[in-house]
């Protein structure tokens, strides 16, 4: 590349090189009227890549505007998606929530523990960004076979970058999913979520209002890592990614704790303005970005930016992604105080420029204009694509299965222990007991849960959070699959007690250029709303990682989903467990004969195939509906959903995960085999039938469940009792309870531990 | 009883300090900023866990450099009680108030999870109510609580009934597969040769009520309050 600055010519090559088609420059000379130098030109590619423009997924995010405005209640919703950091929505009592969900897959692909700690970083910038305090952390990991030595590097690597960055700023990592799948060698995702508490009235908006109110540049100094990360992350990884290194920014969670403890207690005077972190593209956004909500211009002078390393030109100090930065506007006349807040944290605070009159993005250098371009061309009029859709070539195939050649698998009991042990399904300690859990003193239900739940001090409140993303439903039925992933999260933060009251979504897909990927992705997202409409649920904002590619070809379809629910009273609060010996147990749902993507048929038959499980949004409504009447009651002891590996893990988990290990005894499962003509026993046991759960209840609670159930159509089955210390279904399952959860709590260390 | 809590750039223990004092033991408790150089007039100071400046080079190494450090260790001197929970531990062996030093966790890795710690001593202020033997259910969240000292220093801890609390089963029995971290003789807290200064790496804090699974770090600060008015 030759040197780049002033005197560099834009060459056709050095276009290419930025990743800006022919068209889109032709668009960048009819904006500015005249050819960009390099700076302006680098400035572009970065706010043009799918990472910041959303380019090529605009179109199909609208859909989830169309969908949040046809909502009833959605005067909830305080930030409409995209139009700031992080969806808000409103919990009552002058308080609000504040969460979004962020994938930082490929810096974490090449250098896995700063990779997953900057993205731990960067959420939580866009959180206290807003103005809200953030009080959890969740993250939703997909990594290759676990088998594999490479598998097991980023794993390891992952989890401490994750436990490194929320540990030191005392933000509580509280739950999260992980899986296992062959798709994600090579690319792992790594998506973070953060959620923070604000007060309604304390929300901070990133715009540059004012003329004439000074910018300040805040936090750490600006080096030349992460150069061009926003422009890295738009592209498939390859051999040759490992060169692409110093994309990868380094973390100091130090640094970002001084931060949020400084821009949140600016916060409480009246000199803040506007706020915006500077994370992707750094100052280029931030500047940008800020004007553009303002419809302001901003004018900035580069030699007032601090620097660690010297000799960096304009260039450079525009793409930087270096972290624990945010771009601060205040009022003028109110500079001391602003400055006075910093100097008690040790950071630096700069003012290196102004609101200005007009539209324009102007940064000086040296007394020379370096670049100048209109703040809204460059940061919300950015190209859109419409991408070629096609029906992807494995899917007949793949849908295609035979369950009559499916032969049924005689040993149940070496089943649930292959289920158990499955690293996907076996516990997670290994990774959360690495994660402070606990720190703030509001977890009340710990990782491990269906959902994690804390408490909001002061008030009788708790907010629950589930992810999820099964995606092998994805490929198999990418609509279906959407379909799943949103209500299956949803149910999980239902089962804690909670009503969900808010989706954020990192859709992490291949390349979106292959039509058939692209067709993956607008058909999950189809399915999503239609989940998102039953159930009555807003989403406020996410993230979109194209490009999730390595050599061996595209990732399995990953729409992560996360729920963010309210639980008015901490109090009627539902565990997953099993609690007291004597509880009857009910299954809530209907069970069909559905095997296709299930994890018996990929662990018993090495088959990844079939249709995933149908979701009767109708039924799945009424099931969350009958479980938030009957956790608002006081009526269930306990209550857990089916998900992989179907009833028996569900019953097999509700036991191993109960305090003293608490047995189950399930006689009789004849009145469901009675509801469904020739179900298949595995089906039955292992199957993956949607809109189910596992209830606990005191038998003095019996008779007014069943009523609760009954009046919201609910098939609810008791079939049997907790209690002994075995867990026991009919004549095909008996294993006792100590045996079930050794196997399930080691299965991890086994693999992972050096001996 | 008042109480001060000592807030260093990166401690994040000390809003969960303040408030298991405020709003659960009940007592008069303020926040106190490390550039600040005289105490407020406390019967308690709180050390807080956390990572102050970020545990760079050593943890507690540098705070015990801040501006407060003096008066904590005049505070200190005087007789009056000081805690350190967790990186308030490692400050005050850093600053020599407690004799040792923390090395990292034998895992190598940081480990946040309930433990069971063993009462060893209740001549103290901070275990007065306490039976000796009795076990605490206590979460610990730290990568360096592995205690260490020489042998010497070791056999003064308990020639002196210096420590504290050892980690041990929920039946009180000793051994290594209950000792989380690799800590020398399976301690958990130390108080100084007076008993008037105890650091310990679980979180009291984090065990203060119920809904967080464990209260019986409230009998820690009871035995404070019962001790100190």
């Amino acid at each position: 590349m030759p040197p780049l600055d002033s005197t560099t010519s834009i060459t056709p090559e050095l276009i290419a090189a930025h990743g800006i088609t022919r068209e889109e420059y032709v668009r960048i000379q009819g904006i500015l009227g005249r050819d960009p130098n390099i700076t302006e030109l680098g400035m572009f590619s970065v706010m043009w890549s799918e990472h910041c423009s959303y380019k090529n997924s605009k179109p199909i995010l609208k859909l989830f505007s169309k969908m949040n405005a046809a909502l009833p209640r959605q005067e909830n919703l305080l930030v409409k998606p995209g139009q700031e950091n992080a969806g808000i929505v409103d919990i009552g009592d002058g308080l609000a929530v504040c969460f979004k969900i962020e994938s930082h897959n490929h810096p974490s692909a090449i250098e896995p523990f700063q990779g997953a700690a900057t993205g731990v970083g960067g959420i939580l910038r866009d959180i206290f960004t807003m103005g809200a305090r953030p009080v959890l952390l969740m993250n939703s990991l997909r990594f290759g076979d676990l088998s594999q030595p490479v598998s097991q590097r980023l794993f390891r690597g992952v989890v401490a970058g994750i436990a490194h960055y929320g540990n030191c700023m005392g933000i509580p990592t509280v739950g999260g999913d992980i899986y296992f799948d062959a798709s994600y060698e090579g690319n792992p995702l790594v998506n973070a979520m953060a959620l923070g508490i604000i007060k309604k009235n304390e929300i901070v908006r990133g715009a540059a209002t004012g003329v004439g109110n000074p910018v300040y540049y805040v936090g750490a100094t600006t080096g030349r890592d992460g150069l061009g990360g926003a422009a890295f992350a738009s592209k498939e990884l390859s051999e040759a990614s490992h060169e692409d290194r110093p994309a990868v920014q380094v973390g100091d969670p130090f640094m970002e704790k001084l931060l949020m403890e400084a821009c949140l207690e600016l916060l409480k005077t009246d000199a803040l303005v506007g706020m915006q972190d500077m994370g992707a593209a750094g100052l280029t956004c931030a500047g940008c970005e800020t004007a553009s909500r303002a419809s302001t211009g901003v004018e900035i002078d580069l030699m007032h930016v601090p620097r660690r390393e010297s000799g960096m030109i304009p260039y450079e100090i525009l793409l930087s992604e270096s972290q624990e930065r945010m771009l601060v506007i205040v009022k003028k006349g109110k500079e001391k105080d602003v400055e006075r807040i910093f100097e008690k944290w040790d950071l630096h605070a700069v003012k290196i420029g102004e609101v200005t009159k007009g539209d324009k993005y102007r940064v000086l250098n040296e007394g020379q204009v370096a670049a100048e371009i209109p703040a809204k061309a460059l940061a919300d009029d950015g190209p859109v694509y419409v991408r070629d859709e096609e029906v992807p070539a494995y899917l007949a195939e793949a849908q295609k299965l035979d369950l009559t050649a499916v032969k049924e698998v005689k040993d149940f009991n070496s089943v649930l222990k292959r289920l158990l042990t499955y690293p996907s399904i076996a516990c997670k300690a290994w990774v959360w007991q690495q994660y402070d859990h606990m720190v703030r003193t509001d977890t009340v239900f710990y990782p491990g849960h269906d959902a994690a739940l804390i408490r909001i001090k002061g008030t009788q409140k708790g907010i629950a959070v589930s992810t999820d993303c099964n995606s092998l439903y994805v490929y198999l039925d990418p609509h279906e699959g959407g379909k799943i992933a949103v209500a299956e999260a949803a149910r999980n933060v239902v089962c804690s007690g909670a009503r969900p009251i808010g989706v954020t979504n990192c859709l992490n897909f291949g390349n979106p250029m292959k039509p058939d990927i692209f067709w993956q992705f607008h058909q999950a997202v189809s399915g999503m709303i239609e989940s998102c409409t039953a159930l009555e649920v807003p989403v406020t904002g996410g993230n979109v990682s194209f490009y999730n590619e390595s050599p061996q070809g595209a990732i399995y379809p990953t729409p992560t989903i996360g729920v963010v629910g309210l639980l008015e009273n901490i109090d009627k609060r539902v565990p997953s467990a099993f609690q007291t010996e004597g509880d009857v147990i009910f299954l809530a749902g209907e069970t069909f004969n559905e095997l296709g993507g299930s994890h018996y048929l990929m662990i018993e038959h090495s088959l990844k195939k079939g249709l995933p499980p149908r979701l009767d949004l109708k039924r799945e409504k009424a099931l969350q509906q009958f479980l938030l009447a009957a956790a608002d009651g006081k009526k269930l002891a306990s209550c857990h959903d089916l998900s992989e590996g179907g009833l028996a893990l569900a019953l097999a988990e509700c036991c191993l995960k109960s305090e003293s290990s608490l047995g189950a005894s399930v006689k009789d499962l004849g009145e469901i085999r009675k509801h469904q003509a020739g179900l298949r026993t595995d089906a039955l046991y292992f199957g993956e039938s949607q809109s189910r759960a596992i209830l606990s209840v005191k038998p003095e609670h019996r008779e007014e469940v069943k009523r609760l159930a009954l009046k919201q159509g609910v098939a609810l089955y008791e079939i049997g009792e907790v209690g002994g210390d075995a867990l026991g279904i009919e004549d095909r399952v008996h294993l006792p309870v100590s045996e079930i959860r050794k196997l399930f709590d080691s299965a991890i260390p086994n693999i992972m531990e050096i001996p | 009883m008042k109480a001060a809590v000592i807030v260093f750039p990166g401690s994040n223990c000390d809003t969960d300090c303040f408030h298991a004092l405020r709003d659960t033991v009940k007592v008069a408790v303020e926040y106190v900023w490390h550039k600040e150089r005289n105490l407020p007039k406390v019967d308690l100071v709180v050390i807080p866990g956390g990572f102050s400046y970020g545990d760079y080079l050593r943890t507690g190494a540098i705070a015990r450099f801040s501006p407060v450090m003096e008066s904590v260790t005049k505070h200190a001197g005087e007789g009056r009680a000081v805690i350190g929970i967790c990186n308030g531990f490692q400050i005050l062996l850093e600053a020599g108030l407690l004799p040792g030093a923390m090395l990292r966790n034998k895992t190598l890795e940081f480990i946040c999870r309930h433990t069971w710690i063993r009462t060893e001593e209740n001549l103290t202020i901070f275990t007065g109510k306490i039976e000796v033997g009795e076990t605490l259910c206590i979460p610990i969240a730290h990568g360096e609580g592995n205690y260490y000292c020489d042998e010497e220093t070791l056999k003064a801890l308990h020639d002196n009934s210096q420590v504290v609390f050892r980690y041990a089963s929920r039946e009180g029995k000793l051994g290594d597969r209950f000792n989380p971290n690799g800590s020398l003789d399976h301690i958990a807290g130390i108080v100084n040769k007076k008993k008037n200064v105890l650091g310990m790496m679980p979180h009291p804090e984090r065990a203060s009520e119920e809904l967080l699974g464990s209260s019986d770090g409230s009998k820690i600060w009871n035995s404070i309050l019962s001790a100190l008015g």
